[in-house]
């Protein structure tokens, strides 16, 4: 039986209305996407929703005690809060550079957190 | 330390140093950045969320990357920075009055000023949010920037009042750190923030928005202990037996921001009370002749990528303006006195008024020559451009000569002309 489900990109800002037609889990047609990414959306949102996680990891001998962090794509929803759990025991030393990696393949999905910004040492 | 600039951008958010590289990339030889921070970059060190540079980029980006995207751009092409250093003052005459802990106070002039100081939160004092006044209420930006950058959770039971973005994304942010948000109220009856916010924000983590609701009283004497928040209707008139306690430790403030004007005031900047931001033109100039404002400064926008692009239109503005005057100063001689000459009128000459007219000069003499002398003006090198005889020199009668038409080559060439009075 197909039915229509009405979800929100996240994929821009524009925020775009779509109304998902599916049967289960398999996507038949996306109306109202402004752009090709919001079937993408519609389908990875029915099949395996994911999100990009920020947040921060404690930095040692750091300019701050933090540096921001983020996941390199998104992340599957389910896990996130698991994710915000892990992110707040790591520790890395200062100096930190910009994409580095903080956290690999986090809680197994192949997927690495890495550093959103540099954070300089400061003795 | 340099005290004259091309073109001083105020603050280093993603307008600022738009404007600066832009400024740089127009042909503005020295750029200054004056940046109250420790670090450039401004808010966007404390947004650490993604969504920036969808539009110039296409790429998904936090906003630090964001910034330090913008932050080495600036460092290689040479942009000077004073940061840690507050601006307290500026003329219309584009002088810039600053201070900081290593020069103390610092006097600056520039050709051109962008203005970017971006917004402010409004404060609890600006939304008369009636009760005690615990411990415990902040706005969203304070909070985040404790959360995001000094690593300090300002408690465990959030309310936030404002279905605004940095609202919605601090409900987020602070369920991610393990706080619980108790609920998201909004006085109006639709969402103040983008959609998207309220699905990854609020709906993916559970969070409860209440619309029509707003806060009717906050508890507690040192610190917050709870909420009372109440239904309103469309003129915001609280609805009887709608009222609900919310038990909560932290109540965060999400409701509007304001652009930050008051340097644009004192530099005689007028304000569109309607944006609380300069009127300005096509290029962001605003009425203050080289004065320029860029961002959030101007309006509140709802992306980045636009404060960004509208930092770049300013600062190209910028480096124009200064250019400009640059020229116009290039082509203005000054008359220096020289031997026994007290002063001379006029003090400075536009070279290009020779092609028309004689200039007239009238000066004073410093000492009597009783006999006969000399009077002449001469370019750098002595080389004489103008001269006239006469019987003698007194202090207290006037001499005068004319440079003539005819010295237009000579004075083209000339980089400073001086006035003498001598015994022939």
């Amino acid at each position: 039986m197909a039915e229509t489900s009405e979800i929100i990109c996240v994929a821009c800002p524009k925020g775009c209305a779509l109304q998902v037609k599916h049967e289960g889990k398999d996507v038949i047609e996306v109306i109202g996407a402004g752009c090709r990414r919001g079937k993408e959306y519609a389908i990875c949102e029915l099949q395996d929703p994911r999100r990009m996680v920020a947040s921060t990891v404690k930095v040692k001998g750091g300019l701050h005690p933090l540096v921001p962090v983020y996941t390199r794509e998104g992340f599957p929803k389910p896990l996130i809060p698991q994710l915000a759990q892990k992110l707040r025991e790591v520790e890395v030393p200062a100096p930190v550079k910009i994409n580095q990696v903080v956290l690999q393949n986090a809680l197994g999905t192949g997927i690495d957190v890495i550093a959103s910004r540099d954070m300089p040492k400061v003795d | 330390m340099k005290h004259n600039y091309d073109v001083i951008v105020i603050g280093s958010g993603p307008g600022g140093l738009a404007a600066a590289i832009a400024a740089k990339e127009n042909g503005a030889q020295d750029v200054l950045i004056i940046e109250r921070d420790l670090e450039l970059g401004g808010i966007l060190l404390q947004c650490i969320h993604n969504g920036f540079g969808l539009e110039l980029f296409d790429q998904d980006m936090p906003g630090p990357a964001y910034a330090q995207h913008f932050i080495e751009k600036v460092k290689g092409l040479g942009i000077h920075t004073l940061m840690d250093t507050m601006v307290l003052d500026i003329t219309p005459e584009r002088k810039v009055y600053a201070i900081n802990k290593d020069q103390g106070y610092i006097d600056l002039s520039a050709r051109a000023i962008v203005l970017a100081m971006g917004c402010r939160e409004r404060t609890r004092a600006q939304i008369l949010l009636p009760g005690a006044r615990p411990a415990g209420v902040y706005t969203a930006g304070t909070a985040q920037r404790f959360v995001n950058v000094e690593g300090q959770m300002p408690g465990e039971k959030f309310v936030i009042l404002g279905s605004g973005d940095i609202g919605m994304i601090m409900a987020r942010r602070l369920t991610i750190e393990g706080a619980k948000v108790e609920r998201v109220l909004e006085i109006m009856p639709y969402l103040t923030g983008l959609t998207r916010n309220y699905v990854q924000c609020l709906l993916d983590y559970g969070i409860t928005l209440q619309k029509q609701r707003t806060v009717n009283r906050i508890i507690g004497n040192d610190r917050v202990e709870a909420i009372e928040a109440v239904s309103v209707d469309e003129h915001w008139i609280p609805i009887p037996n709608s009222k609900e306690i919310i038990p909560c430790d932290t109540l965060l403030l999400s409701v509007g921001l304001i652009p930050e004007n008051e340097l644009s005031k004192k530099a005689g900047v007028l304000l569109d009370p309607v944006t609380n931001g300069p009127f300005v033109d096509d290029r962001f100039m605003t009425n203050v002749p080289g004065i320029f404002a860029a961002g959030n400064v101007v309006h509140v926008y709802d992306l980045v990528d636009w404060v960004t692009e509208a930092g770049y239109v300013a600062g190209k503005g910028a480096a124009q303006f200064a250019q400009a005057e640059k020229i116009k100063a290039g082509e203005q001689i000054q008359l220096k006195t020289g031997e026994n000459i007290r002063y001379v009128v006029p003090h400075k000459l536009e070279k290009a008024h020779l092609a028309e007219d004689e200039v007239r000069l009238q000066m004073r003499a410093i000492t009597p020559i009783e006999e006969r002398v000399l009077v002449t003006v001469e370019d750098q090198n002595g080389e004489v451009i103008a001269k006239k005889a006469e019987a003698y020199a007194r202090p207290g009668e006037i001499l005068s000569l004319s440079i003539k038409p005819q010295a237009y080559d000579a004075v083209q060439q000339a980089t400073g002309l001086m006035v003498n009075v001598r015994k022939r």
